[in-house]
C-alpha cells in the first residue's frame, strides 16, 4: 500500500507550479517548499504539474529542479528527479544507469525486471526506447556477458503471462529438472534459465512449492547453501538466481532486505535508498515498512532519520509517510 | 461429355476448387446418373472396386483440404492480426510444423504487432509465446527463436554506424568459424539478430556486403533458421516472394501450399505491392497471372482481391 500522504483537497497544478517557481527564485533554493509540494502529490497530479509548468514557464520542470538542487545536494536532487518522473520513465532511467556500469554483483536489473508487473515492465521498455533511442534488450545484451547475459536478456525481454492458470504436471516436472541441475551444480544450465526467465509468476510459485514439497527444502535456501559450499566465495550467479526466486516469492521482503543493506552499509547506499523509496512509495511501501519493523525492531522512519541528513532525509521521510510530531 | 470431364478434373486441380464449374456440371447432368457414372469410370479419382467405382482416399482427403482453402482464407482475413499470428505460432509449436513460420512472424511484424501477438497468445493459450518456444523447441536454434519472439525492437531510424560496422565483422567471423561452432548457436550472432533495431540491422548488412563482397543472405543461406532470419530482417519482400513461389511448384507440400494463404492474408494490408514488384522481378511473371494459373474458384478470387487486382 502507498505511504504517500497529501492534502485534501489537492491544490491545483497551476498553484503548485507557482509555488515551485517561487522556490527556485532568488538566492538559493527553498528545498523545504519543493519537498512539501512534490513529496505530497500523487503520480497523476505530478504529471499534471510537469505539463502545466512547461506550459506556463516554457521549460520542463526537471531542468530547474536539476539546476537548483544539484548545486546544494546531489543525492537529494537525484531522488527528487526520480520522483517527478513517471513510473515507466523512472524505471527506464534506472535501468539505463545500471546497464552502463553493470557488473555481475549488480542486481538492480533483476529487481526491476522481476518485481514489476508485465505491463509495467513493458511501459518501462517503451519509455527506454523513447529516451535512449535503443531498446533495453540490446543494451543489456551488449553490456553483459556469458551466463549473465543468457539470464538477463530473456529476463527483461519476455512478455510474461500474467494470469493465474497453472499447469500442475508442468510444475512437478520443472521442479524435478531444477533439482537435478542444482544437484549437478549446473546452475547456469539452459533449462534452469529457461524455467526462471520464461514461466509466469503463478507457474513458478507452483513450481517452487512442488520443489519444497518434493525435496524438503525451499529452493532459495538451496541456492544459498550451494553458494556457501561453492569454492568460489563470490559466486554471484547463484546470488542472481536467488534474487530472482526471492523477488517472485515475496518482492516486499526482497525490497526490505535491499533497504536494510543500504542503511546498514558503511556510509549509506543513498542510490539504493532513493531507488526503492521512490519506486515503491506509491505501491507497497507500507508492507515494506511493516516488514522492516518486524525484521529490525526499529521503524524505517527512525532508521532513515538516523542515517541521512538534511533535505534528503526530509524528502525520504515525506515519501515513507512519516508524520511530524 | 469429354469437356465436362475435363471441367470436372480441372475444377479439382490446383489450389482451391472451381465451385462455379462444378455447379454448372451439376446442373447440366441433372437426372443423368449415367453421366456421373461415366465420369467416375474414366477418372483417376475413382477406382473400380468390384461392382462400383470407389472414391480414392487421397482424393477425399485432398477435396477436404482444397474446399477448405476458401474457408481458411476468409476466417483468417476476418481475424484480428494478433490472433492470427498467435494461432499460427501455437499451431507450429504444437504440431511440429516448420519453425520458419515462427521466424517469419517474429521478424516481419513491427514491434507492436509482435507484442500484440504475444498478448493474444496469453489470452488464447494461457502461456507466453516465449515460454512455449523455449519449452518445445529442442533443436539447436532454440535460443535464436526465443530471442526473436521476445524482441521488442527499437523502431526508430537512429543507428550507430561504428557499432553496425563492428557487428558486421562479428557476423562475418561467425560464418568463417562455422566449422568449429554452428553460427546459429553463436551468442554474438543471436545477440545482434535478436536485439538490434531493423534500421540498425539493415546498416549492418550493408556493411557486411561492403566488407565481404557477398550479401549476408547468401552467406547465411545454408544455415538452419539463420538463413530465414536474415532474409526476413533484411529484405522481407524478397523472402515473401520466394515463399509464395514455392506454393506454385509441382513438388509443393501441404505447408508450402498453406503458406500462400498465410502470406497473402498477412501482407495484404502491409506491403503486398512491394512483394508483387519483387515477385515480377525474381520470377519474370506477374503474381496475378500465377495466381490465375494455379488456383481455382472462390479461393482464387479471394487471393486476387487481397493481392489488389
Amino acid at each position: 500500500m502507498s505511504t504517500l500522504t497529501f492534502p485534501s483537497p489537492l491544490p491545483s497544478p497551476a498553484e503548485d507550479c507557482e509555488q515551485l517557481h517561487k522556490a527556485f527564485e532568488g538566492w538559493g533554493t527553498n528545498e523545504g517548499l519543493i519537498i512539501s509540494v512534490l513529496a505530497h502529490r500523487p503520480a497523476a497530479h505530478r504529471r499534471e504539474i510537469r505539463r502545466v509548468y512547461a506550459e506556463i514557464y516554457g521549460e520542463d520542470l526537471l531542468k530547474p529542479l536539476d539546476k537548483e538542487l544539484t548545486r546544494d545536494f546531489e543525492v537529494c536532487a537525484r531522488a527528487v528527479l526520480l520522483w517527478v518522473l513517471d513510473a515507466a520513465e523512472r524505471d527506464a532511467v534506472l535501468a539505463n544507469e545500471v546497464v552502463r556500469k553493470w557488473s555481475p554483483g549488480n542486481r538492480v536489473l533483476i529487481e526491476i525486471a522481476v518485481v514489476r508487473k508485465t505491463e509495467e515492465l513493458l511501459a518501462a521498455k517503451r519509455a527506454y526506447q523513447a529516451r535512449f533511442k535503443r531498446c533495453l534488450e540490446e543494451d543489456v545484451a551488449a553490456h553483459t556477458h556469458d551466463e549473465y547475459r543468457k539470464l538477463l536478456v530473456p529476463l527483461v525481454s519476455t512478455y510474461h503471462y500474467e494470469g493465474a492458470e497453472v499447469d500442475k504436471s508442468l510444475s512437478k516436472s520443472e521442479a524435478k529438472t531444477l533439482h537435478q541441475k542444482i544437484k549437478d551444480n549446473d546452475y547456469s544450465h539452459e533449462e534452469v534459465i529457461r524455467i526462471l526467465t520464461t514461466r509466469s509468476k503463478a507457474q513458478l510459485l507452483a513450481t517452487f512449492n512442488e520443489y519444497h514439497n518434493e525435496f524438503k527444502n525451499p529452493i532459495n535456501k538451496v541456492f544459498t547453501a550451494h553458494r556457501m559450499l561453492d569454492a568460489d566465495p563470490k559466486n554471484e550467479f547463484l546470488s542472481a538466481l536467488r534474487a530472482i526466486v526471492r523477488c517472485i516469492i515475496c518482492p516486499e521482503r526482497y525490497l526490505e532486505k535491499v533497504i536494510r543493506l543500504a542503511i546498514n552499509k558503511m556510509g549509506t547506499d543513498e542510490g539504493a535508498l532513493s531507488r526503492i523509496i521512490t519506486t515503491r512509495a506509491e505501491v507497497d511501501m507500507k508492507q515494506i515498512k511493516d516488514l522492516y519493523y518486524k525484521r529490525n525492531s526499529v521503524a524505517l522512519d527512525s532508521a532513515v532519520k538516523k542515517d541521512t541528513t538534511g533535505d534528503f532525509e526530509d524528502f525520504l521521510l515525506a515519501l515513507v509517510g512519516h508524520e511530524e510530531a | 461429355m469429354a469437356e465436362e470431364h475435363e471441367a470436372l478434373t480441372g475444377a479439382f486441380s490446383g489450389l482451391g476448387v472451381d465451385e462455379s464449374s462444378l455447379l454448372s456440371v451439376i446442373t447440366q447432368w441433372r437426372k443423368q446418373p449415367e453421366k456421373r457414372q461415366g465420369f467416375r469410370s474414366s477418372s483417376p479419382f475413382f477406382k473400380p472396386h468390384g461392382s462400383f467405382e470407389r472414391c480414392e482416399d487421397d482424393f477425399v482427403r485432398s477435396l477436404k483440404v482444397e474446399f477448405a482453402r476458401f474457408k481458411n482464407i476468409t476466417v483468417l482475413w476476418a481475424m484480428h492480426p494478433w490472433e492470427r499470428d498467435a494461432r499460427w505460432i501455437h499451431h507450429v509449436l504444437h504440431k511440429a510444423h516448420p519453425f520458419n513460420i515462427v521466424v517469419e512472424i517474429a521478424c516481419t511484424r513491427s514491434s507492436d504487432e509482435l507484442l500484440g501477438a504475444r498478448k493474444a497468445y496469453h489470452a488464447l493459450f494461457h502461456h507466453s509465446i516465449e515460454e512455449d518456444v523455449a519449452y518445445r523447441v529442442k533443436e539447436n536454434y532454440c535460443n535464436l527463436l526465443v530471442g526473436l519472439v521476445s524482441a521488442y525492437r527499437y523502431e526508430g531510424s537512429r543507428v550507430d554506424d561504428d557499432v553496425a560496422k563492428s557487428e558486421a565483422k562479428a557476423l562475418g567471423h561467425a560464418i568463417k568459424s562455422a566449422g568449429t561452432e554452428d553460427p546459429v548457436e553463436n551468442y554474438e550472432v543471436i545477440r545482434i539478430l535478436t536485439t538490434r533495431s531493423k534500421a540498425h540491422l539493415k546498416e549492418t548488412f550493408r556493411h557486411y556486403n561492403g566488407l565481404y563482397g557477398k550479401s549476408i543472405e547468401q552467406d547465411f543461406a545454408g544455415e538452419s533458421c539463420l538463413g530465414e532470419t536474415v532474409q526476413c530482417l533484411g529484405s522481407s519482400a524478397s523472402y515473401f516472394s520466394k515463399v509464395i513461389d514455392k506454393a506454385f511448384r509441382e513438388e509443393a507440400d501441404k505447408n508450402a501450399k498453406d503458406a500462400l494463404t498465410r502470406v497473402v492474408v498477412s501482407r495484404s494490408d502491409v506491403d503486398i505491392e512491394e512483394i508483387k514488384a519483387v515477385y515480377e522481378q525474381q520470377h519474370k511473371a506477374k503474381l496475378e497471372d500465377k495466381i490465375v494459373k494455379n488456383t481455382r474458384g472462390n479461393y482464387r478470387d479471394a487471393l486476387l482481391s487481397l493481392v489488389g487486382v
